[in-house]
C-alpha cells in the first residue's frame, strides 16, 4: 500500500470514527440537560421563560465538543493538508 | 467541495506599492450585511422622536432593541445602555448574516474562521476594557489570582480558551448547516436540503444569541457583577419587598 492510499484510507476511516464517537458524549449531555429543565419548569412554571434561555444557553455550550469534532471530520474529509502535500508530491512522478 | 468562503475571490484590489490584495468573497458578503444593517436601520427609524411610531418597521425595530436591552440587564448588566452598542452589534450582525445564508448563492461570512475569530477576537479585547473601565487595572488583574494565586495561569487559559471556543462554536455551526444542505443536494434533491435549511434558520438565530449572550457574560463576570445580580435591586411587585 503506497503512501497515498495509506493517507486516504486513515483520514476516511479517522474522519467516520472523530464524529461517530464525538457525538455520543454531547447528546447524552444535553439529554440529562434537557430532562432537569423540563422537570424545572414543572416544579416552578412561572420561571419558564428564565429555565427555557438558560437550557438553550447550555445547549449550545454542551454542542460545543460535538461540533469540534465535525469540524476535524470536515477538515479530514476536504481540506487535509496530508492528502494535498501527498498529491503534490505525487504529481512531477505520474506525469513524467 | 470548499468549505469555506475564503477560497473563492471576487476581485482584486491593486494596492499600489504593496502589491495586490485579492478580495474573498467573505469580505463581500461582510460588505453585503453591513449595508443590509445600516440602510435597513436608517430606513426604518426615519423621523424617530417621541411621538408613536406609525410604521411597522419601526415597532419592528423598538422590539428588539427592548429584548436585547432586557436581556442585557437580566445578565447583570445594570444599566443596558453601556454595553447596548457592542453585545447589540455583535447580536444583529450573526444574526443577519446567518439568516441570509438562505438566500442562493450567498455564502454567509460567519461560515467562515476569519470572521468568527475576529469577532471572538473583539469579545476578548472588549472584556478586559470593561473590566478596567470599572475597576480600574489593579482591580481586574486581582480577579485573575482568585481564589489563589495558584489560579492565575489556569484563569488565563481559560480566557483564551472560551475566546477560541466562541470562534470555533459559530464557525461550525454555520459551516456544518451550508456543507450537510451541499452534500445533501447530492444525494436527495429538494426534500431533505429544505429541512436542512429550516435548520439552518434555526441554530443561525439561535448561534446569534448564544453569542451576545456570552460575551455579555463574560463581560459581566469580568466587572464582579454576577448574572442576575442587577435584578435584587428592582422591588418585588407581588411581595412589595
Amino acid at each position: 500500500m503506497d503512501a497515498l492510499t495509506l493517507i486516504a484510507a486513515v483520514s476516511i476511516f479517522t474522519a467516520g470514527i472523530t464524529i461517530a464517537i464525538g457525538s455520543i458524549g454531547p447528546a447524552l449531555g444535553e439529554a440529562r440537560a434537557a430532562a432537569q429543565a423540563l422537570q424545572a419548569i414543572a416544579q416552578q412554571p412561572d420561571e419558564a421563560n428564565t429555565i427555557t434561555r438558560t437550557l438553550f444557553v447550555s445547549l449550545a455550550m454542551i454542542e460545543s465538543t460535538a461540533i469540534y469534532c465535525f469540524v476535524i471530520a470536515m477538515i479530514l474529509l476536504f481540506a487535509n493538508p496530508f492528502w494535498n502535500w501527498a498529491i503534490e508530491a505525487a504529481a512531477p512522478g505520474a506525469g513524467g | 467541495m470548499q468549505i469555506t468562503p475564503d477560497s473563492q475571490i471576487v476581485f482584486t484590489l491593486p494596492l499600489g506599492a504593496w502589491g495586490e490584495w485579492p478580495v474573498p468573497v467573505t469580505i463581500v458578503n461582510t460588505w453585503i450585511v453591513m449595508a443590509v444593517l445600516v440602510i435597513g436601520g436608517r430606513l426604518a427609524t426615519w423621523g424617530i422622536g417621541p411621538s408613536a411610531p406609525v410604521s411597522r418597521w419601526r415597532i419592528a425595530v423598538e422590539l428588539v432593541i427592548g429584548m436585547i436591552r432586557n436581556h442585557i440587564r437580566e445578565i447583570g448588566g445594570g444599566d443596558p445602555a453601556r454595553y447596548m452598542p457592542f453585545v447589540g452589534t455583535l447580536f444583529l450582525f450573526t444574526l443577519v448574516a446567518n439568516l441570509m445564508g438562505v438566500i442562493p448563492g450567498f455564502m454567509s461570512p460567519t461560515g467562515s474562521l476569519s470572521t468568527t475569530v475576529a469577532l471572538a477576537l473583539c469579545v476578548l479585547v472588549a472584556v478586559p476594557i470593561y473590566g478596567i473601565v470599572d475597576n480600574g487595572v489593579l482591580g481586574y488583574l486581582r480577579r485573575y489570582f482568585q481564589p489563589t494565586p495558584l489560579m492565575a495561569p489556569f484563569n488565563l487559559i481559560g480566557e483564551l480558551s472560551r475566546t477560541v471556543a466562541l470562534a470555533v462554536r459559530l464557525y461550525g455551526n454555520v459551516m456544518s448547516g451550508t456543507v450537510i444542505v451541499a452534500v445533501l443536494l447530492a444525494v436527495v434533491p429538494f426534500f431533505f436540503p429544505v429541512l436542512l435549511q429550516l435548520l439552518g434558520l434555526l441554530t443561525g438565530v439561535i448561534q446569534a444569541y448564544i453569542l451576545a449572550v456570552l460575551a455579555m457574560v463574560y463581560i459581566a463576570s469580568a466587572s464582579g457583577a454576577e448574572p442576575g445580580a442587577a435584578e435584587d435591586l428592582t422591588p418585588d411587585k407581588e411581595t412589595g419587598a
